[in-house]
């Protein structure tokens, strides 16, 4: 028996994941003896056409990273899937859209129109932009085309397996590695991380479950280290996310964020969040009530700051 | 002329609210046939989860309708109903959903009249909105040569309970 | 006339593809440096706290996101008009030091380090970190493995995370430094000076000793005489976490020194419809076309830019070896890509030394980490050096903190126009009437991109595998009229 094939990749990314992918240390080594990467462009010199080439389902597994933000990713995406026996979502960005899925609260034209007019240190009179085919003096030039809406991989093609995380912390990667190098794996759509639950029940910081009559924002207060955060009137997020991470953000005395995605059976982590401080809120007076909300600047972005693309609502309504 | 009727939900508390629109009922009140009533044992039930589902699944809008505070049932089911709906109405704006569309509000189980008359406004306000735009923008704004391609629309897909989104197929211009 | 394409370009962060144009005589007409990927922070951060940016700013980058913590943090200070603690920016440059040693290290080893100890054109299989292990020995490779690790613990200790840390806040840090944690950043810090000793050493065994690839660093191909832009502090010596930015002239005279508030005086940006990166140039001097030279207002901004600018090194060892690098190469500035390579192990040596200072300092176990803000934000802005070039990081809000715009100008960004420079002198001088293209000749175009240290680091090995070039054949009117694929 040979070994296995695997291949990498990144679409919409930041180089997290391949790099968190590396921060199993030395079981890298334990991967390369069983396994042979055909294809991993940050790191390797096999090209597009290499993997074009490839046979059908020739590829044992392969964990893909990123978000899908243009054409480019969209066709990678679906030519790897063909190629692949287990496509893998690696990461918060391919499991969920991630940050780049933060692009969903605007139109395309108001981000373009931001980043090649508006910004100050761009000089564009001409008001030109990038476009998808372009003549230049010796011959044209191709640009993939952007996306107005930023999705997750499996809303483009079907996900064997989810791996949380942005990125998944090295401990995780390990646990999904191990399972697809020894072919031990959990059923099919499985999201695999140590823990099913929240946050709350790794998290080592000791709980009162306190109601809370003001919301902080983390540079307000210097919070007790040894307390939960989110009695103390953080917003952590720990309540809604699963576990699996190790609890690194709120050990450091900074409320978590929500890398991690939903706990099992929950679609939407956002909208749970947002009950879940709802509920927290320490008043009986129905203007109370509504002050105190208000002390969280912005329910959107901080609810979905990961999750935007596979929430229910997905984006903002714009023209 | 067709008139836009709006679909609307309505999540009712079983002590309160309920019986009111019940007494709207046996009291003959007229009220707009557009709610759709879900009855629940308390307001605090409503899960903001529901209201985006009903959104994304055809209502225009959802009116909540629990006890008056201090009244509640549960004693404090409704104070965090009133928690979650300052929330959720200030997070609809950032995605650009009218505020309007999502109601709380409070009827005892001896309002009929204003339960009635809290529905026709509800009816009345979401029917000056429009219907509620469910569907997605997949947009190329830069097609081949100088014009841009016009943007394709996608409708969105119901969501089926705890299960992922499906995948959203889109076809390019 | 012929088109060869290089899609994608390997072993960086990030895309890109590379589109070579062949006039009929078979020389290169043009070559056209494409970044095919636009995600859209300067927009989407719209309406996000302030204090939020750190955490998603960083998310530009997962093999640097300190430089974008640090950078945001910073511009959070200015921001909020409030100076962090002193053990608090003692901490933040700590952190900061001994993340440029892993990075540099991983630059050289594992990325752009294969072309050199393997050679420019070996074959693919073998040009590798695997290869690279071979070669110099397992317990190197080992040492690389294991430098990388160990700061790796250090950057999660004092930042919470090893990768997207989240310790930044205005005036100051969320988390202390215990005395247990300090000893052993100490231990692990003497043992990267010597470490980064040791890499300086095997490039001057390989690189320098080796007269083909000393040629080649020499050489008018790999060599522009550009304006260089770094950091430095207030004696004009290399900072990577403060200080001011400093520009010198192609001749090495001072052009401008700006305060982080005053960038824009400074740096403009130029769209082109090709790709979806901007090129920053010198305002002052303006946009003459990808050319060289005091007209030109391209400049440079890498670990030998900041040489290049800086009057020395603030650390005993370092400024050793760059007063050593400097009288090998014939004076300041030195203009030659490749150099970027020494100039890079040579901030490897201070970065360590600085590390090693920091974890000695008193203060840096104290316990007073946070000022809290109290001034109305407004306006602010935060520069660090990233190991790429030097990040910019601009921030409006309103009166509550939200964010209202906001700009960057970030490392590799701003070297876009001198990397499109680089990538077409090296293919014009390589690529020739009757030229043979195989993998190895691609191969030391990309090479010339290296140098600038692409964003990501990794540690893997490749299988015996052939670069695939695709050539499309366009008539006069731009008409596709044969695609030819070979490997």
């Amino acid at each position: 028996m040979g070994k296995l094939k695997v291949a990498l990749y990144w679409a919409s990314s930041c180089g997290g994941c391949d790099m968190a992918t590396l921060a199993i240390g030395e079981k890298i080594l334990d991967v390369a003896a069983a396994a042979d990467i055909v294809f991993w462009p940050a790191a390797m010199d096999f090209k597009y056409l290499d993997v074009e080439r490839m046979a059908d389902q020739s590829i044992d597994f392969c964990l893909f990273n990123g978000a899908i933000r243009n054409t480019e990713d969209e066709h990678v995406a679906k030519m790897l899937r063909a190629k692949s026996k287990i496509m893998i979502a690696y990461g918060s960005c391919a499991y969920e859209g991630c940050i780049p899925g933060l692009a969903n609260l605007f139109s395309m034209d108001s981000v373009l129109d931001r980043v090649y007019i508006d910004t100050p240190s761009t000089d564009n009179q001409e008001r030109t932009y990038p476009r998808a085919k372009v003549q230049v003096p010796e011959g044209q030039l191709e640009l993939p085309r952007l996306h107005g809406t930023v999705r997750a991989l499996h809303q483009i093609i079907d996900v064997d397996y989810f791996v949380p995380g942005c990125p998944p912390e090295a401990k995780t990667t390990w646990l999904a590695l191990e399972a697809l190098l020894t072919g031990a794996l959990p059923e099919k759509g499985s999201v695999i991380s140590h823990s099913g639950k929240a946050l709350c029940e790794e998290c080592p910081l000791p709980k009162e479950g306190k109601k809370v009559k003001k919301f902080y924002r983390p540079h307000q207060i210097v919070p007790d280290p040894k307390k939960c955060l989110l009695d103390q009137g953080l917003l952590c997020y720990g309540v809604a996310t699963r576990g699996g991470c190790g609890a690194m953000c709120p050990q450091a005395a900074m409320p978590c964020t929500g890398c991690y995605g939903p706990v099992e059976g929950v679609v939407d982590q956002g909208i749970h969040f947002l009950s879940a401080l709802g509920s927290l809120i320490d008043s009986t007076d129905a203007e109370e009530i509504a002050r105190i909300a208000d002390e969280i600047v912005d329910p959107a972005g901080t609810f979905y700051r990961y999750s935007l693309p596979v929430s229910l609502l997905r984006r903002a309504k714009t023209a | 002329m067709n008139k836009f009727e709006p679909k609307i939900v309505l999540f009712l508390c079983n002590w309160c609210s309920y019986a009111g629109a019940d007494l709207a009922g046996t009291s003959r009140l007229q009220y707009a046939p557009n709610v759709r009533i879900v009855r629940l044992m308390c307001s605090g039930r409503v899960e903001p989860y529901f209201i985006i589902e009903a959104l994304q699944t055809g209502a225009d809008g959802v009116l909540v309708l629990g006890c008056h505070p201090g009244e509640c049932h549960y004693l404090e089911g409704n104070y965090r109903t009133a928690g979650r709906m300052a929330l959720l109405k200030k997070m609809l704006r950032q995605f650009g959903i009218e505020e309007e569309r999502v109601r709380l509000d409070w009827v005892s189980a001896s309002e009929g009249i204003r339960f009635a008359s809290i529905v026709n406004q509800m009816t009345e306000a979401i029917r000056d909105l429009g219907p509620f735009q469910r569907e997605e923008v997949l947009y190329f704004p830069f097609g081949d040569g100088d014009a841009g391609a016009p943007p394709q629309r996608v409708a969105a897909l119901p969501v089926e309970g705890a299960t992922r989104a499906p995948i959203i197929e889109v076809t390019y211009g | 006339m012929n088109r060869i394409v290089i899609n994608p370009i390997t072993r960086l962060e990030g895309h890109g593809k590379i589109a070579i144009f062949l006039d009929q005589e078979g020389e290169v007409a043009n070559v056209y440096l494409q970044i095919p990927e636009l995600r859209g922070f300067e927009k989407f951060c719209e309406g996000r706290p302030a204090e939020d940016m750190p955490q998603i700013m960083q998310r530009i980058c997962g093999v640097c996101p300190e430089a974008h913590h640090l950078a945001s943090t910073k511009a959070l200070d200015n921001l909020f008009k409030v100076e962090p603690t002193s053990t608090a920016r003692k901490i933040r440059e700590l952190l900061y030091s001994a993340f440029f040693v892993t990075d540099h290290a991983t630059h050289f080893y594992i990325l752009a380090g294969p072309d050199f100890i393997m050679g420019p054109e070996s074959p693919p299989a073998e040009r590798n970190i695997l290869g690279v292990i071979g070669k110099l020995g397992v317990e190197l490779g080992k040492k690389v493995i294991q430098t990388r690790q160990q700061i790796h613990w250090i950057i999660q200790t004092i930042g919470g995370r090893g990768i997207h840390p989240v310790f930044g806040l205005p005036g100051g840090v969320s988390k202390a430094v215990s005395d247990e944690d300090r000893a052993k950043i100490e231990e692990i810090a003497t043992q990267a000076v010597d470490f980064a000793r040791l890499s300086l050493k095997v490039f001057d065994d390989l690189v320098l000793k080796n007269k083909e690839y000393l040629d080649m660093v020499l050489s008018d191909t790999y060599t522009h005489r550009t304006y260089y832009m770094g950091l430095v502090d207030e004696k004009n010596r290399v900072n990577f976490y403060d200080g001011k930015v400093r520009i010198v002239d192609p001749q090495g005279k001072e052009f401008a020194k700006y305060a982080p508030g005053e960038y824009l005086e400074h740096l403009s940006e130029r769209v082109e419809p090709w790709t979806y990166l901007k090129f920053p140039y010198l305002k002052k001097v303006g946009w003459n076309g990808f050319t060289d030279g005091e007209k030109s207002g391209i400049y440079r901004a890498t670990p030998l830019s900041r040489l290049n600018v800086a009057d020395g090194m603030a650390t005993p060892l370092a400024h050793e070896e760059y007063e050593k690098m400097y009288a090998t190469l014939g004076g300041k500035p030195v203009h030659h890509t490749l150099a970027t390579h020494w100039a890079r192990l040579i901030e490897m040596l201070y970065a360590a030394e600085r590390m090693l200072e920091l974890s000695r300092d008193p203060e840096i176990t104290g316990p007073n980490i946070r000022n809290i803000p109290t001034e109305v934000p407004a306006e602010g802005v935060g520069i660090v050096e990233a190991p790429r070039g030097t990040l910019t990081h601009h921030y409006v809000t309103d009166e509550k903190g939200l964010m209202k715009e906001c700009n960057l100008i970030v490392g590799t960004t701003n070297n876009y126009a001198a990397i499109s420079m680089t990538v077409k002198k090296v293919a014009q001088g390589i690529i020739r009437k009757g030229t043979e293209i195989t993998e190895g000749l691609l191969n030391r175009i990309e090479l010339a991109w290296r140098a600038y240290d692409p964003c990501m680091g990794c540690a893997t090995h490749t299988l015996p595998g052939q670069l695939p070039i695709e050539i499309a054949v366009y008539d006069a009117d731009g008409t596709l009229i044969d695609v030819a694929k070979r490997s």
